[in-house]
C-alpha cells in the first residue's frame, strides 16, 4: 500500500485536515512581565507556585494548561483518546505525573524543545488516521528545573553567557479534534536530526539553526509551497544568535523569509528583561502559539502559519563524554477557518 | 595604603578570572581549580608569600590565597614532620577557610531552608 498521505521525503498531508479545538498557556512570572503577558490563560505569581519544588511545580503547570485547554474546548478528560506530552527532564518526569493524575492514555514525547511541535505532528496523524477523536498534546519547561538539569545546581549561581539562552517557564497545551471548528492543520514536516559538531551547551542558538533550517527547506521542496504562502514562519527557540544563523542559511538557499519570519525565544521576552540571547524551553513555542499564532489564526489576522519547534537532544552525560550536540525541528503547517489558499 | 593594595590586588585577581570567563570557553569550575592551582604554584617557587606580605587579605581571600595557603602549611609540615607533613600540612593550613565554610553553610541551611 502506498503511503498516500507523505508529501516528498520528510512531510506529510492531512486529508481531512485536524482541527486544534483550543490552546493553553501556563507562563511563569518573568513570561507573563514580557509582551504576551495578558493573553496568557494563567500567569504564575513565583515560580514555585505554592509547591515545594520546582519540579513540582512545573508539574502542576503542565497539568494546570491541559485542564485548561479542555475547558476551553467544552470537553471532559475522559473524552480525549490520547495524551501526547513531554518536557525536559530526566524520563520526563512532569509529563508522566500529569498523566497519572488526568488518566487519559498517554504516550511519552521527548523532543527536548520541539516536543510540542512533534507532539502536534503525532496528534494530528492519529486523528486524520482515524485512530482518535481527539488528542491532547503538551509540554511544559522551566527555567530552574532545566539549570539544574542541564547546568549548574541553581545554588551555585554561576555566570550566563551572553549566547546563553533563558529556559522558558511555562507549559502549553492543544487539542487537537477530528470535528469542530478552529484553526486546522494541515501539514508536517518532520525533522531530520542534524549535528553540525558543536558543543558549546551556552549557544544552542547556533547548534539548532541549521536542524531548524534544514526542516523549513524540506517543507517548501517537499509541499512546492513558497515564502510568501505563509503570513508567519517561526521557529521555537533559536534566540537571536541562532535566529540570525537560521535566516543566514536559508537565504545562501535561496530562501529568504524576509518579514515573516520570527523566532519564539526573541519575542518572548523584552530587550530589558536580561534573558541575553532569548528564551528555550519546550514551553517556548508552546506559549507564543497558545498566545499569539492560535489568536491571530482564529480572527484572521494570519490566514497560514508555520511553527517551527526546535529542540537540541543533547544530555549532559553526552556532552561531558565529547558528543556533540544533535538537533531536530519540527514543521506543522496551521491554517485558519475557511483555509489559507 | 594596605587597604589600598588589597583592593588593586584582590581586584585585579578577580578581574583577570573574570575575563578568563567571558573571553574563553572556560567554565566556572576550571576557573576554580586552575585559580587555586595556579595559585599553588606561585607559592612554591616563592612568589606568592611576598604578594600576600603586600596585599593582605587582597591576596589571601581570593581563591589563588588557598593555594598558597596549602602549599605553605604543606612546606611548614614537611620541614617538621618530614614526609608525613606532605599529607597532614595542607588541611591543617586551610582548616579554618573549611571549616567556616561547612559549618556556616550548615548553619545557613538550617536557618534559611534553601532549596527550590
Amino acid at each position: 500500500m502506498m503511503a498516500v498521505k507523505k508529501l516528498g521525503a520528510q512531510s506529510v498531508v492531512f486529508q481531512n485536515p485536524p482541527v486544534i479545538a483550543a490552546a493553553s498557556s501556563v507562563a511563569g512570572p518573568k513570561e507573563g512581565q514580557g509582551p504576551f503577558g495578558p493573553d496568557f490563560d494563567l500567569v504564575l505569581g513565583d515560580t514555585l507556585n505554592g509547591q515545594k519544588s520546582w519540579e513540582k511545580a512545573e508539574t502542576q503547570m503542565l497539568l494546570e494548561s491541559v485542564k485548561i485547554c479542555l475547558k476551553k474546548a467544552g470537553i471532559k478528560p475522559e473524552s480525549v483518546d490520547f495524551l501526547l506530552a513531554g518536557d525536559l527532564l530526566n524520563q520526563i518526569t512532569c509529563a508522566n505525573l500529569v498523566a497519572r493524575d488526568i488518566s487519559i492514555p498517554f504516550f511519552g514525547l521527548y523532543g527536548a524543545c520541539s516536543t510540542y511541535c512533534e507532539g502536534m505532528a503525532l496528534g494530528a496523524m492519529m486523528v486524520d488516521g482515524g485512530f482518535a477523536e481527539r488528542v491532547a498534546v503538551c509540554s511544559s519547561s522551566h527555567h530552574n528545573t532545566a539549570e539544574r538539569q542541564y547546568r549548574y545546581p541553581t545554588e551555585f549561581g554561576a555566570q550566563r553567557c551572553p549566547t546563553a539562552q533563558w529556559t522558558v517557564t511555562g507549559a502549553g497545551a492543544a487539542l487537537i479534534s477530528a470535528k469542530g471548528s478552529g484553526p486546522r492543520i494541515t501539514h508536517a514536516t518532520v525533522g531530520r536530526v542534524v549535528d553540525m559538531g558543536l558543543k558549546d551547551v551556552n549557544d544552542m542558538g547556533s547548534a539548532m539553526a541549521p536542524a531548524a533550517a534544514d526542516t523549513i527547506k524540506r517543507h517548501f521542496s517537499d509541499t512546492g509551497r513558497r515564502v510568501s504562502d505563509y503570513d508567519a514562519i517561526l521557529t521555537g527557540d533559536l534566540g537571536c544568535v541562532g535566529k540570525a544563523i537560521c535566516e543566514e542559511m536559508l537565504r545562501r538557499d535561496g530562501l529568504d523569509l524576509g518579514g515573516r519570519y520570527d523566532d519564539c525565544g526573541v519575542i518572548l521576552f523584552r530587550k530589558n528583561q536580561d534573558v541575553h540571547a532569548g528564551g528555550s524551553g519546550c514551553a517556548c513555542a508552546a506559549l507564543v502559539f497558545a498566545a499569539r499564532l492560535m489568536a491571530f489564526l482564529k480572527q484572521g489576522k494570519y490566514r497560514r502559519a508555520l511553527l517551527v519547534a526546535t529542540g537540541a537532544l543533547h544530555s549532559p552525560t553526552s556532552c561531558q563524554q565529547g558528543e556533540a550536540i544533535s538537533c531536530v525541528a519540527h514543521a506543522v503547517s496551521i491554517e485558519c477557518e475557511g483555509g489559507g489558499s | 595604603m594596605k587597604l589600598l593594595l588589597a583592593f588593586a590586588v584582590g581586584g585585579s585577581i578577580c578581574t583577570i578570572a573574570q575575563l578568563v570567563v567571558d573571553l574563553t570557553k572556560c567554565n566556572p569550575a576550571m576557573v576554580m581549580v586552575s585559580s587555586v592551582s595556579l595559585g599553588a604554584i606561585l607559592s612554591g617557587i616563592g612568589l606568592y608569600g611576598p604578594l600576600a606580605d603586600l596585599a593582605g587579605a587582597g591576596a589571601t581571600v581570593p581563591l589563588p590565597g588557598f593555594g598558597h595557603a596549602l602549599v605553605q602549611g604543606i612546606m611548614e609540615d614537611f620541614a617538621r614532620l618530614g614526609f608525613i607533613g606532605l599529607l597532614t600540612g595542607g588541611l591543617k593550613a586551610t582548616s579554618l577557610g573549611l571549616s567556616a565554610a561547612i559549618i556556616l553553610g550548615y548553619v545557613m541551611a538550617v536557618v534559611f531552608n534553601p532549596k527550590g
